[in-house]
């Protein structure tokens, strides 16, 4: 019983294929028969180069984009045709734009309020209320940025890392069922980045999130999450499992990545010839 | 003077809630919604069709209200579900009301010169008070000549309406509907992933919106004793204008502050406009001129400003550089001089 539970799969992508452009010159296959499980409590990093398909995958997941094939389930249930703002629900986001993630003309109390109701419905309420005020500033207060003391500021005048902070904290602080996280350290300057990193990292772990995320820097993706997976030409070219990935470093994994293209440039050339 | 201003405070107050209408389309869903043309008058029209026929004012009045609400919602349902441009969604809606108003009124004017409306109810209420009689002489005692204001009833009962409709504004964009509509204007993307149906809230914003403008043209049918076919036009522009001139003069630093602010500058425009109307060679007609001019103006002006500041402060720091060259170059010459 204990085991299952343990097991249980979160998301599962299916046979995923998606292709944009289809028909003209410009067709392109961004993810070719995918198919990936993520279980309760997974926290998988995923690197490739640009146009591995990493993006199109978190689209997919979010419901931004609809798969050609295959099909996307969160905790069991078939969630491939479920319009993104019915998905956001199971699903917390942050992207790699730091102003993507919230309101700007709105304050920081506000922009919470927002972020609260989003497994809940909407009604004609009050967004921010007393007791709530008192949940977020206590929510504030793990981010240690001195957030919790500015409730009533504009988020626009926040910095690139604390409106990312802010961001991170919103997407997760309703516990969803699946935090996706899309490069949302890339846009910050190095000390920003750190920082944003370790705050992912404390949050996953003490919300035990079950997380995907996308990232350019191989020493992050090592450094977090129990699960590593590598994309290439829309295609999921590696697979590193939780005791593996305690062995990786950068070189193994940099030499593994060269290791596959070789094999498949010496099949390519075994096609052509 | 007195009277002419006195009278534009008046129909100030009344086009405020027009103006709250446009803020919450224009600058809350940062959607240039042009229906606002149409649903003035389809408001006026409900309302003075009602009246004639008989059916009290209040209820004349609620029901342009609520037929403002389903025009605004149609622009919202050509825009989300049809994905045709705001604007165009907004101009077709507008095109549409003109043949639905004159289907309503039946004819491109309807008089209520003789019926019962809000606002003789009003008067007859407020003479009953006596109130009246006390303001003026207050005003005598202080000294006041001129023409003095037949009933202050309707200036202060429209007051009271309109700022119940900017609590109500309030009120409704701090509730956790009013947050996501306010969210949906200002970044769609990141709502969307906070699990909101970006077009209802479209559609709720605009019906609201369109709601308090067809509700503004209904009391300003039975302020001015007529409905008319062509009330409506311009009017998106003088809900822009009293916007702008009242963030201008008021700020917009809260919620509460930037409604009031509209409600300001709608009364603001009225008074601008009566006095332009007083300057010898300007006409009535030249009124949609003199609303144009002063949004035009107020787009540009902040502009020229702006750029005047950052030229000053390129001039200075100019200067600072220029005059730091001068002494380096006066050391150098004082060397030479001295060797």
């Amino acid at each position: 019983m204990l085991l299952t539970e343990r097991m249980e799969a979160m998301l599962q992508l299916k046979q995923i294929y998606k292709v944009f452009n289809e028909g003209t010159p410009d067709e392109k296959i961004a993810l070719n028969n995918v198919d990936l499980t993520l279980n309760k409590g997974d926290f998988v990093t995923i690197i490739g180069s640009n146009g591995a398909g990493k993006s199109t995958l978190m689209n997919i997941i979010s419901g931004v984009l609809i798969p050609d094939e295959g099909s996307v389930h969160i905790n069991g249930n078939n969630v491939t045709e479920l319009p993104e703002y019915n998905r956001s629900r199971y699903i917390g986001r942050v992207f790699q734009d730091p102003m993507a993630g919230t309101s700007p003309s709105m304050t920081i109390e506000e922009n919470l309020a927002i972020a609260y109701s989003r497994n809940k419905k909407r009604t004609f309420h009050r967004g921010v209320t007393k007791k709530r005020r008192e949940f977020f500033r206590e929510s504030l207060e793990t981010l240690h940025l001195g957030l919790e003391n500015r409730l009533n500021a504009k988020v626009g005048l926040l910095s690139g890392g604390e409106r990312q902070a802010l961001s991170l904290l919103m997407a997760t602080f309703t516990e969803p069922e699946i935090l996706l996280l899309d490069e949302h350290t890339a846009a910050l300057d190095p000390s920003r980045a750190e920082l944003i990193t370790n705050l992912t990292k404390e949050i996953v772990e003490r919300l035990n999130l079950t997380t995907l995320m996308v990232t350019h820097n191989m020493k992050q993706a090592i450094e977090l999450g129990n699960r590593l997976i590598m994309m290439d030409k829309g295609q999921i070219i590696l697979e590193v499992n939780e005791e593996e990935k305690k062995q990786l470093t950068v070189e193994k994994l940099l030499a593994e990545f060269q290791r596959i293209r070789g094999e498949q440039m010496a099949s390519d050339r075994a096609v052509l010839s | 003077m007195f009277t002419a201003i006195f009278g534009s405070i008046e129909s100030g107050i009344i086009y405020a809630i027009m103006a709250l209408g446009v803020y919450l389309s224009f600058r809350i869903l940062d959607f240039p919604d042009l229906t606002v043309d149409g649903s003035f008058v389809t408001g006026a029209a409900t309302a003075a069709t009602l009246i004639v026929a008989g059916v009290n004012p209040f209820f004349a009045t609620i029901a342009a209200l609520i037929v403002g609400f389903i025009a605004g919602a149609i622009t919202g349902l050509l825009h989300t579900v049809g994905k045709i441009n705001p604007l165009l969604s907004g101009i077709l809606m507008m095109i549409a009301l003109y043949s639905i108003n004159l289907r309503i009124m039946g004819r491109s004017n309807v008089p209520l010169l003789n019926e019962e409306t809000i606002m003789t109810k009003v008067r007859d209420f407020w003479s009953s008070l006596g109130i009246d009689s006390m303001l003026n002489n207050m005003l005598l005692a202080m000294g006041f000549e001129g023409t003095l204001p037949r009933t202050w009833g309707i200036l202060i009962v429209m007051l009271i309406i309109t700022i119940l409709f900017k609590l109500f504004t309030d009120w409704l964009l701090q509730t956790e509907i009013g947050l996501a509509i306010r969210a949906t204007g200002d970044n769609k993307r990141m709502i969307r992933s906070f699990s909101a149906n970006t077009s209802w809230f479209i559609i709720l914003g605009l019906g609201l919106s369109n709601a308090m403008v067809a509700f503004s043209g209904a009391l300003i049918a039975q302020y001015g004793s007529f409905a008319d076919i062509g009330m409506g036009i311009g009017m998106i522009i003088i809900g822009l204008a009293s916007v702008i001139i009242g963030e201008a003069i008021f700020g917009t630093k809260t919620l509460a502050r930037a409604t009031l602010a509209v409600i300001g500058g709608a009364i603001i425009y009225r008074i601008v406009v009566s006095l332009a109307l007083r300057v010898q060679f300007l006409e009535t007609g030249d009124v949609k001129l003199i609303t144009a001019s002063i949004v035009i103006l107020a787009l540009i002006l902040p502009q020229i400003i702006r750029n005047q500041k950052v030229k000053k402060q390129k001039e200075k720091k100019r200067q600072e550089r220029l005059s730091a060259v001068d002494r380096k170059d006066g050391g150098h010459a004082a060397v030479k001089t001295d060797i």
